[in-house]
């Protein structure tokens, strides 16, 4: 049997492979917000695996670090998906 | 008055939250500065955000509403939740689609409910809010697989998008 | 061992929603579908792999290590963020696009574009 904590270090590197896919969608993205849609699906994974990087070492710096990384990321979605619609601000 | 006691409760409690673990003073899980710290960060927090977070709404006090809520994220939410994403895995597998954007009426009045509805419908099968009319608080939706019965009928009836959110939702804010 | 059982489930199930995502961002044709795709797919799966972090931390706090509680409540957290911040940042996107002219490809019908056209003309038809 695996332990735990090798298992979501795999977790952690399945995460990135899923990364990499999204990666291709913001690269070949026909329009701008084909990108932003493929920046917001890679915050959301980053996040996963920060937590489970957290969980891989029982460390919860990481944690916190996911809490506030998926605040700012949201911010800056909303900022982006603000410049992009063309309004003001 | 009850604006500014209310963000500073509720910053209180997110403070303890996510200060758990930093001492062994009170109940066994928090230390003494961290209290003080927090009581003197959640009184500048509360008024300042006192006007922001509460808008003469005292509603969602009820702690009936408050089970009613966790009765809905548990029982009808995380239900549609997984069909929606077995639906998209279908439809990512087999690229069927036949995707519209249409309008619905929910007949909700407050934002803080047209807020609950469009990120309950975001999350739930096939559906994705696009815009809102502010007057009128009507939702335009991108429907993946758009329902021939559902367009012969303006405007179209709620029950083919979201089923039966509008009435727990009312039931949870209004 | 149930436990364990358990957590390997939850981590099955994660990774497998969260691999549709990025299968669903490429085979979509346009914005709106890839948007679906890059929502709800995300959100569920990360349900269920902070779910199992949850779970671990529960374990530990059950065995008496106070580290164990930090890092359950900590995931928590971290999981009602995204929670609250998936579908709003998802209906900006969809906006934003919409608003830049983006068409959804093959679609059956779109009463906001007949909207917006409407009021537009009728804009421009006051404005003279």
């Amino acid at each position: 049997m695996i332990d735990l904590n090798t298992t979501f270090l795999l977790v952690v590197i399945a995460l990135v492979l899923c990364i990499i896919l999204a990666l291709i969608r913001v690269f070949r993205g026909p329009t701008a917000p084909d990108c932003v849609v493929g920046v917001d699906t890679i915050n959301t994974m980053v996040i996963v695996s920060m937590v489970a990087y957290g969980a891989a070492f029982r460390e919860v710096i990481y944690i916190d670090v996911a809490i506030v990384y998926a605040l700012l990321s949201f911010i800056s979605t909303l900022f982006i998906a603000k410049y992009i619609e063309g309004g003001e601000f | 008055m009850r604006a500014f006691v209310i963000t500073t409760i509720v910053c209180f409690l997110i403070y303890l939250l996510l200060t758990t673990g930093s001492g062994s003073d009170f109940l066994g899980l928090w230390s003494n500065i961290e209290l003080i710290f927090g009581i003197l960060l959640s009184l500048i927090v509360g008024f300042i955000a006192r006007t922001v977070f509460v808008k003469n709404n005292y509603r969602l006090l009820n702690p009936v509403r408050w089970i009613l809520f966790l009765g809905y994220l548990i029982g009808p939410f995380f239900f549609s939740l997984a069909k929606a994403n077995l639906d998209v895995a279908y439809r990512v597998i087999t690229g069927k689609i036949n995707p519209g954007i249409v309008k619905i009426s929910p007949g909700l009045t407050t934002d803080l409910g047209i807020t609950m509805l469009a990120n309950s419908i975001t999350l739930t099968p096939g559906t994705l809010t696009v815009d809102i009319d502010e007057d009128t608080n009507d939702l335009y939706i991108h429907w993946i697989n758009v329902d021939k019965k559902a367009l012969e009928k303006k405007p179209i009836d709620c029950s083919y998008i979201c089923g039966s959110f509008p009435q727990w939702v009312r039931r949870i804010v209004e | 061992m149930i436990l364990d059982i358990l957590i390997f489930v939850f981590i099955g199930i994660g990774l497998f929603f969260n691999l549709l995502a990025g299968i669903g961002l490429l085979r979509f044709p346009d914005v709106y579908t890839r948007l679906h795709a890059g929502t709800k797919c995300t959100t569920f799966g990360s349900i269920f792999l902070i779910g199992s972090v949850v779970l671990i931390g529960l374990n530990m706090w059950w065995e008496n290590d106070t580290n164990g509680s930090v890092l359950a409540i900590h995931s928590a957290a971290a999981l009602i963020a995204i929670l609250l911040t998936n579908p709003v940042g998802a209906h900006a996107i969809a906006r934003a696009a919409h608003r830049s002219g983006v068409q959804p490809v093959g679609a059956v019908i779109d009463e906001l574009a007949e909207k917006r056209g409407k009021t537009t003309s009728d804009s421009q038809t006051g404005g003279d």
